[in-house]
């Protein structure tokens, strides 16, 4: 590659890429952004106003967009009202609140202990092992429904809390991303800190965790999006409604198979929709920065 | 860690456990979670396709039997199903990678303020589930009067009826692919935007003095080249995505089969055989050709952006 270091000094810092601050070349940019911008987010800004919309606007003629007279109204229906099932809508939401905390939980720790050990340990195993977990970011979860849900049955799983946490758990995508950014924690100081007489739980806790916090937020985040969102769970492998989930009960009330519920109901599903959605959007606005730094490591070779 | 070998001599299996024990302990429960939830269950769809299997008797052996009756007999599969499913997956695995590829390069253009939430702004559709946005479709596709789309365009007269949007083979497909389409900006997206914002400037100087003269030769023989393995991993992403997606259909129109099988996919079909027919044997080889059809894709894409380092 030709090393052309002088050029540098006559680089324009405002234009091209990584800008430092603002140039007019790049209005066309944001003329070109603007329409898809307001197109991806009406959707979502939708989701929020119908969310607080009194009765009369939600069947209103002609239908409007935005909410006039907001109210709380769909909330206190949402809270109140118990579903046809007997069991209260909080429970649904306590149930997908404390799966989806430990199931992040214990996908952090699984997955970081296994990309410390692919990343720094030296065993036979670990390249083959390695092209294994790649070859698996194909995997189609869906494609499998059938298979899992004999092997959930054979391993007595069904109807149990644990169902909703261990599928979440083999997540290919997590440990690729989080052993890319171990590989780049040089490799001297873990050694000096074994000189140091360092167990290996030591050196997993103390010089790893820290170093990889913004790869960790980031499966924080996939995990979190995978488990909150998931109603196919609860649908096919839970019987009892007090352990199904939140996006289950929100599943219910959009089906169309309900027939006159989804006029009833309009109101609270676009409420518990807005619950649904508000936790994914929060938690990646404070993560953001992590992200995108663990992002940079995500090159795979083909 | 050998200083300690010295106290007497280990048997082979002892000095394994020293050497490789702690590896394969910090590995164990990721390595467990991935033997029974996608070794296993790939293995079991593979075994079960060649077999004749209702769930209720164990199942019996009967050959390619599942595959020659997909391929030759299955008139659903051949009519509706493979051509919907190479349709929606044409458009919005390579649509939605070439849409992210272009966003992301646009947006490294920008300073980082805007970047930032502009990027949270086109990458947040992707939060959402199915089920969270059902309610955001139902509503603006809804068919009678009252549908957004349908109030719309009654009120513009571009239409005198309202249209049954989800209820319609001829519409279905097609907005099928738009909210697809809408929520793809993905994972990978980040990923490339990220390999985008990592090119050594430097890069591009040399390339204008090498004679690039405009911005698609910068794209096509620096940007593309120099971030291959985001690339890879971007579209790897958007496969995985585009396949995972089929349910969508189901999801908008409210029942397995869909109206006239027009938003049929893949993933409805199996479910069709699967949970509704108990015909588990044959949904197993619905499920093989699937894994199949994601290889072929991600080979492809191994083709145009694999690194030969």
């Amino acid at each position: 590659m030709k090393r052309v270091k002088r050029v540098r000094f006559f680089r324009i810092q405002n234009s091209g890429m990584n800008p430092k601050g603002f140039h007019p070349s790049q209005i066309k940019f944001y003329i070109l952004l603007l329409p898809l911008v307001i197109l991806m987010l009406l959707p979502i800004v939708f989701i929020i106003s119908h969310a607080f919309k009194p009765p009369d606007e939600l069947f209103a003629y002609p239908p409007r967009f935005f909410v006039t007279n907001p109210t709380f109204k769909n909330y206190s229906d949402l809270f109140t009202k118990m579903a046809s099932s007997g069991v209260p809508v909080s429970r649904y939401l306590f149930n997908s609140i404390l799966i989806t905390l430990v199931t992040v939980g214990a996908s952090i720790l699984v997955s970081s202990t296994a990309a410390y050990s692919l990343s720094k340990k030296r065993f036979k195993l670990k390249e083959v092992l390695f092209a294994v977990n790649t070859v698996a970011l194909m995997f189609v979860p869906i494609a499998v429904t059938i298979p899992r849900f004999l092997i959930i049955d054979k391993l007595q799983l069904m109807d149990t809390f644990l169902v909703h946490i261990l599928p979440g758990l083999a997540m290919p995508v997590g440990l690729f991303l989080l052993k890319q950014f171990i590989d780049v924690i040089p490799n001297e100081v873990i050694e000096a800190a074994q000189i140091d007489g360092a167990s290996d739980v030591q050196v997993y806790r103390r010089i790893i965790l820290p170093m990889i916090k913004p790869a960790i937020a980031t499966i924080a985040i996939l995990t979190f999006q995978a488990t909150w969102n998931n109603a196919d769970i609860s649908a096919m492998y839970i019987n009892s409604e007090s352990l199904k989930t939140f996006a289950f009960y929100l599943s219910t009330l959009t089906s169309t198979s309900a027939g006159a519920n989804v006029v009833a109901g309009q109101g609270i599903a676009a409420a518990a929709s807005l619950i649904m959605f508000l936790p994914n959007l929060i938690i990646f606005m404070l993560l953001q920065s992590q992200v995108m730094s663990t992002m940079s490591h995500s090159g795979l070779k083909g | 860690m050998t200083a300690n070998a010295t106290v007497e001599p280990k048997s082979r299996f002892g000095k394994w456990i020293e050497r490789e024990g702690s590896a394969y302990a910090f590995l164990s429960t990721y390595a467990l979670m991935f033997i029974i939830f996608i070794i296993v269950p790939v293995l079991l769809a593979f075994v079960l396709s060649f077999t004749a299997f209702d769930t209720i008797q164990f199942p019996t052996f009967n050959g390619l039997k599942n595959y020659i009756v997909l391929l030759t007999q299955d008139d659903i599969f051949m009519r509706y199903v493979l051509p919907n499913t190479i349709q929606f997956a044409v458009i919005v695995g390579p649509g939605g990678y070439v849409l992210s590829f272009m966003l992301a390069w646009i947006l490294a253009q920008l300073p980082k303020v805007p970047r930032t939430i502009l990027a949270l702004i086109l990458y947040s559709p992707s939060m959402t589930s199915g089920v969270a946005m059902a309610v955001v479709w139902l509503t603006i596709f809804s068919g009678d009067q009252n549908g957004y789309l349908n109030s719309l365009m009654l009120g513009n007269g571009v239409i005198q009826e309202p249209i049954q949007w989800l209820q319609s083979p001829q519409y279905l497909m097609t907005i099928m692919i738009v909210v697809t389409m809408w929520s793809s900006m993905g994972v990978g997206f980040l990923a490339m935007l990220a390999g985008i914002l990592e090119i050594n400037p430097e890069l591009y100087e040399a390339g204008s003095l090498d004679g690039i003269s405009n911005r698609f030769q910068e794209i096509m023989n620096i940007t593309i080249p120099s971030m291959k393995p985001q690339m890879m991993f971007g579209a790897v992403m958007a496969i995985v995505a585009t396949f995972q997606a089929g349910a969508i259909g189901v999801t908008l129109s409210g029942s397995n089969p869909t109206p006239q099988y027009a938003g049929q996919l893949i993933v409805n079909h199996i479910e069709d055989f699967g949970f509704l027919r108990y015909e588990m044997g044959y949904a197993a080889a619905v499920s093989v050709v699937l894994l199949l059809m994601v290889l072929l894709f991600s080979r492809v894409a191994n083709k145009l952006f694999g690194s030969n380092d």
